[in-house]
């Protein structure tokens, strides 16, 4: 006994304030949203039991649930096979050592760095005002650009194009996986007179699949979760006509604006089983990417 | 005789036709190249000319922001900065005080409570170190939405809401999944011969820990460092929810406000607000940029 615990003692000693964290603020919050997700709660009463009454409500009864719901998955349709192939493209412009490459990759990767802020989410609310600069670029070829914030048939374009613009972190992810490409594939297929085309489709698509793969998971999780950009060019309620209610402004909605704490609860749920689905795919493939180059485990 | 200069002719000509090949194949690659570097300049520039327009519009008078392409301001109104930074109720030298101080301390734990967790999950051997090393993966993973409404309960029972703990106390129990992972990839590849020489020496974990690894890892830990800058000084969520109060605003929030002020039309000064508030982020950016890109490739994450 004295020898396991002396064997454990440094070990747990140096993951306590983690073990604290997790308990307190993953794990914990997490039971915690279960169980009040089958209640009433308004935060200043303790909960009511409810039973199954809010998913019921949810499913059957909630327009605006389903209208979320359509406006997150289309969002995620639209803008991350977008995101890739831009990442994708540019990261092969940009691969064998063409000059000036770190100045590019720098000015790629920006916007991936600011796009959470606030400032650029104002930006774009007021590049797609009806007289902003969109409008004022697409009426040079003569088209009259519609009112995209007031619109809610093209509200969701400023999202995504905003998501799009960020696709500074995957094209890195890319540059990094075609580099792990051995020159001598290239090689071997230029002696065979082999095109650009079949190259592609033949050497560089297959050994970047688990890239590809890796890129297409976690830019999906990411897109789910959206929040800020979508709050404030929405104006913080999903306008107009809930043409951005995103599945987490609904939720921010429920619980801090009308304190449905366990309704709210149960939407996390929802939100995290999602979730959870893209991360068990991403967990189960990791064994293709992720590479340790002393593992002693 | 004859047979030899033909066959020697043959020989020059088959050189000469290959160089002729390769002149035009060189040429051709420049040109290539050429093309590559006037589409990949063009797309930059349409990338960044959001962010330049931005520029330009804090500088204008607000009549000429809009409906215009013109990136340079018919005058260079420097007023929209200084008038932007008292428009509020509350000056913005009240904001940035704010944000630097959730900042700076989010910084520290970040740093402290990340690289200890991960010291034990990279060098430590003790009884279920991949049990927890699987659950400490999964809530890379999770939503902050998921555990919001809980953790606000949390800190209201606690009589937080309303003060700087809920955002910065998280930060020191290593509650940011992503950092330790950073890490625990630095500190896999440093050699464990020098933990088994030190332990053979007589050095204590912590010894090692703050002896050695620490050391050894700063790149990682700056990495970790800029990172954490960035996104807590962006932060937008957590502030939003628990500071009600606007002299303790952060300068997200803060900006926010101008929005909701959108009908009074002062634009130039929401943008030179704007404008400054991600000035931190840039000037981090050009002069991290190295170690942020190696970061991302290192930890395949964001």
């Amino acid at each position: 006994m004295n020898k396991f615990i002396r064997r454990n003692l440094p070990g747990y000693t140096f993951l306590f304030p983690w073990l604290i964290g997790f308990f307190a603020l993953a794990l914990g919050p997490i039971l915690a949203s279960l169980y009040l997700s089958f209640t009433r709660y308004d935060i200043l009463t303790p909960p009511q039991w409810a039973g199954l009454e809010n998913y019921e409500y949810m499913f059957t009864w909630d327009d605006r649930f389903w209208q979320s719901m359509k406006v997150t998955f289309t969002f995620v349709f639209l803008s991350v096979p977008a995101k890739l192939i831009f990442a994708l493209g540019i990261a092969m412009a940009l691969d064998k050592g063409i000059r000036g490459i770190g100045l590019y990759r720098a000015v790629y990767y920006l916007p991936s760095i600011l796009g959470a802020s606030i400032a650029v989410a104002i930006l774009w609310r007021q590049v797609f005002e009806a007289n902003g600069v969109i409008n004022s670029i697409l009426a040079i070829f003569g088209i009259a650009g519609p009112h995209w914030m007031g619109n809610p048939d093209y509200s969701l374009y400023t999202i995504v194009t905003l998501a799009v613009w960020q696709f500074g972190a995957p094209m890195l992810i890319f540059l990094a996986g075609l580099r792990a490409i051995p020159n001598d594939l290239y090689e071997a297929a230029e002696i065979d007179a082999a095109s650009k085309t079949r190259k592609f489709f033949a050497i560089t698509l297959p050994l970047l699949g688990p890239v590809i793969f890796f890129n297409l998971v976690l830019q999906t999780i990411d897109a789910f979760k959206i929040f800020t950009n979508a709050f404030v060019i929405s104006g913080g309620n999903g306008a107009p006509a809930d043409s951005l209610l995103f599945f987490t402004i609904y939720l921010y909605e429920e619980a801090f604006k009308y304190f449905r704490m366990g309704y709210a609860s149960a939407l996390a749920w929802v939100l995290l089983i999602v979730i959870a689905l893209f991360t068990a795919i991403a967990f189960f493939s990791s064994r293709y990417w992720v590479y340790y180059e002393n593992e002693r485990d | 005789m004859t047979q030899a200069t033909v066959s020697y002719e043959q020989g020059e000509d088959a050189r000469e036709v290959a160089a002729g090949i390769r002149a035009r194949r060189r040429k051709r690659e420049a040109r290539s190249r050429l093309l590559k570097h006037v589409f990949l300049l063009i797309f930059a520039f349409i990338m960044i000319y959001p962010l330049l327009w931005m520029l330009a519009s804090s500088l204008k008078p607000d009549d000429e922001i809009f409906g215009r392409l013109s990136l340079w301001p018919s005058e260079f109104h420097w007023s929209n900065y200084s008038e932007g930074w008292n428009a509020l109720r509350v000056s913005f030298s009240r904001f940035y005080l704010n944000s630097a101080f959730v900042t700076v301390v989010s910084v520290i734990g970040n740093l402290l409570s990340c690289s200890f967790a991960a010291y034990a999950f990279a060098r430590l051997e003790f009884t279920g170190r991949r049990f927890w090393f699987a659950l400490m993966m999964m809530t890379l993973m999770i939503p902050y939405h998921v555990v919001l409404i809980p953790q606000y309960v949390l800190f209201d029972q606690l009589n937080m809401v309303n003060t700087y703990w809920p955002l910065i106390l998280p930060k020191f129990l290593a509650s940011d999944a992503f950092f330790t992972f950073l890490m625990i990839q630095f500190f896999r590849q440093l050699p464990r011969e020098l933990d088994e020489a030190a332990m053979i020496d007589g050095c204590s974990p912590f010894k090692i820990y703050w002896a050695i690894i620490l050391p050894l890892s700063l790149p990682a830990m700056a990495t970790a460092a800029i990172f954490s800058f960035i996104w807590v000084w962006e932060d937008f969520l957590a502030p939003l929810i628990y500071l009600n109060d606007i002299q303790n605003y952060t300068v997200p929030l803060a900006l926010r406000l101008f929005i909701d002020q959108e009908s009074q039309s002062a634009y130039g000064q929401m943008f030179a607000m704007s404008v400054l508030s991600i000035v931190p982020v840039i000037v981090f950016f050009i002069i991290f940029q190295k170690l942020i890109i190696r970061g991302i490739a290192m930890s395949g994450l964001k």
